[in-house]
């Protein structure tokens, strides 16, 4: 069966994208930033995931507002990025793998969450840029991605609880799919910051340091706020940590966090990346620390 | 400004609610078409034919004529389409920053450094 081994939860800021393209991971400007990635490059090597499910918003490349959907999960073979607009450098397509797309469609469905589904999906810098933070090596593609991307675009949003319940939905589906593989479900976006309105630039440290503590401790209280009162706490792009209400819940088993780290600014935009690992009964770690108990 | 009936106010900030889809449609189904390099140059050779097409409002041809960003929220446009619309003239997202402030961009930058101390 599948197995969650974890979740990691990213700012997906273009800026990185183009400090990555342009090779400035070592400037100083960058290097506090980029140095927060090291301890999950060493998380990835030792949990070596297969598949990654990733929660991103988009941010009107695939989606117009002509058709917007508040869920909608890739059911492709590949992944293609495409011009955004504004510069940031295209990146080579990301493999998908179908049948597990459509088992977790299937099983979403099911489950009373009535996704849209898609067979071509571009994927913009939300989805682009996690990735090549996640796994820096130019060009690799050691993993296959199911995106699964949320609506931040047009008010009425999914509430921080729908969003929880919705990866809850994904973990479980994730969990009945039979194949051996190991997935990582990566959440992108936040933490707080606001591009428009007379409040632009607005950035909120205290909330964000509260949230990056209680989305590991207690997210079912967190997950009260309304999506309202993210865009007042985290500002009018800071409700992106829907993604992350999302991610934590897929985390079905016993949550350890193994590392977090916050930076501000990025661009606009208080940057943080946080990994969880989940153990369940499946786990090899679970099961040799239960025998250690026993001794 | 259109309020935003079903959200309340936050001020300072652009709740993009379905009053605001309906009033900034045809700007926003532009600022989209600019994900095209080809409509990006096309839009820079002759500005007031590309917007023709896409029926626009007075307020809003004249808020993309002054490049003022306000405007173009005032006129129902959406934060991520008219970064695409910026992008065409070079301008990122902390120069939009400082404008809808009023602040110049070293200072705006300067504010996102100290709420990083606080």
């Amino acid at each position: 069966m599948a197995q969650i081994i974890g979740g990691v939860a990213t700012s997906h800021i273009p800026a990185i994208g183009k400090a990555i393209a342009r090779g400035c991971q070592n400037d100083p400007s960058w290097k506090a930033f980029f140095d927060g990635y090291k301890p999950v490059h060493a998380w990835l090597d030792e949990v070596r995931p297969d598949v990654a499910v990733v929660l991103y918003n988009d941010h009107g490349l695939n989606f117009f507002l002509d058709k917007m959907p508040t869920f909608a999960v890739g059911a492709a073979p590949q992944y293609i990025n495409a011009d955004e607009g504004w510069g940031l450098p295209v990146s080579a397509p990301y493999p998908g793998d179908p049948h597990f797309s459509w088992h977790l469609i299937d099983s979403l469905v099911n489950d009373e969450f009535d996704i849209t589904m898609c067979q071509e999906m571009l994927v913009d810098h939300a989805f682009t840029v996690p990735m090549s933070l996640l796994w820096p090596k130019s060009g690799s593609r050691p993993v296959t991605t199911i995106p699964v991307a949320i609506n931040t675009v047009q008010f009425p949003l999914p509430s921080p609880s729908r969003c929880h319940k919705l990866g809850k939905a994904i973990g479980r589906a994730i969990e009945s799919y039979d194949e051996d593989l190991r997935v990582v479900v990566v959440a992108t976006g936040g933490l707080s910051h606001q591009l428009d309105g007379t409040r632009a630039g607005f950035i909120n440290k205290k909330f964000d340091l509260m949230c990056l503590q209680r989305i590991v401790s207690d997210p079912e209280a967190l997950a009260q706020y309304s999506a309202r009162d993210l865009v007042r706490d985290a500002g009018a792009q800071g409700v992106e940590l829907l993604m992350w209400f999302a991610m934590r819940g897929a985390m079905t088993g016993k949550v350890t966090e193994r590392h977090h780290s916050y930076h501000v600014p990025i661009s606009n935009t208080a940057a943080a990346v946080m990994v969880l690992e989940n153990q369940t009964h499946w786990s090899d770690k679970w099961l040799d620390q239960s025998l250690i108990h026993q001794v | 400004m259109i309020s935003n009936k079903r959200t309340g106010d936050i001020p300072g900030t652009v709740i993009f609610d379905g009053n605001r889809a309906i009033q900034g449609y045809a700007l926003n189904k532009m600022c989209f078409s600019f994900n095209s390099g080809e409509n990006r140059e096309a839009y820079l050779r002759d500005e007031e034919s590309y917007c023709k097409k896409f029926n626009l409002t007075e307020q809003q041809r004249e808020a993309l004529k002054h490049r003022n960003v306000l405007e173009l929220l005032e006129a129902g446009g959406n934060i991520y389409y008219l970064a695409k619309w910026a992008g065409i003239f070079g301008i990122n997202v902390q120069q939009m920053g400082a404008q809808q402030r009023g602040v110049t961009e070293e200072q705006f930058k300067e504010m996102l450094v100290r709420a990083g101390g606080d």
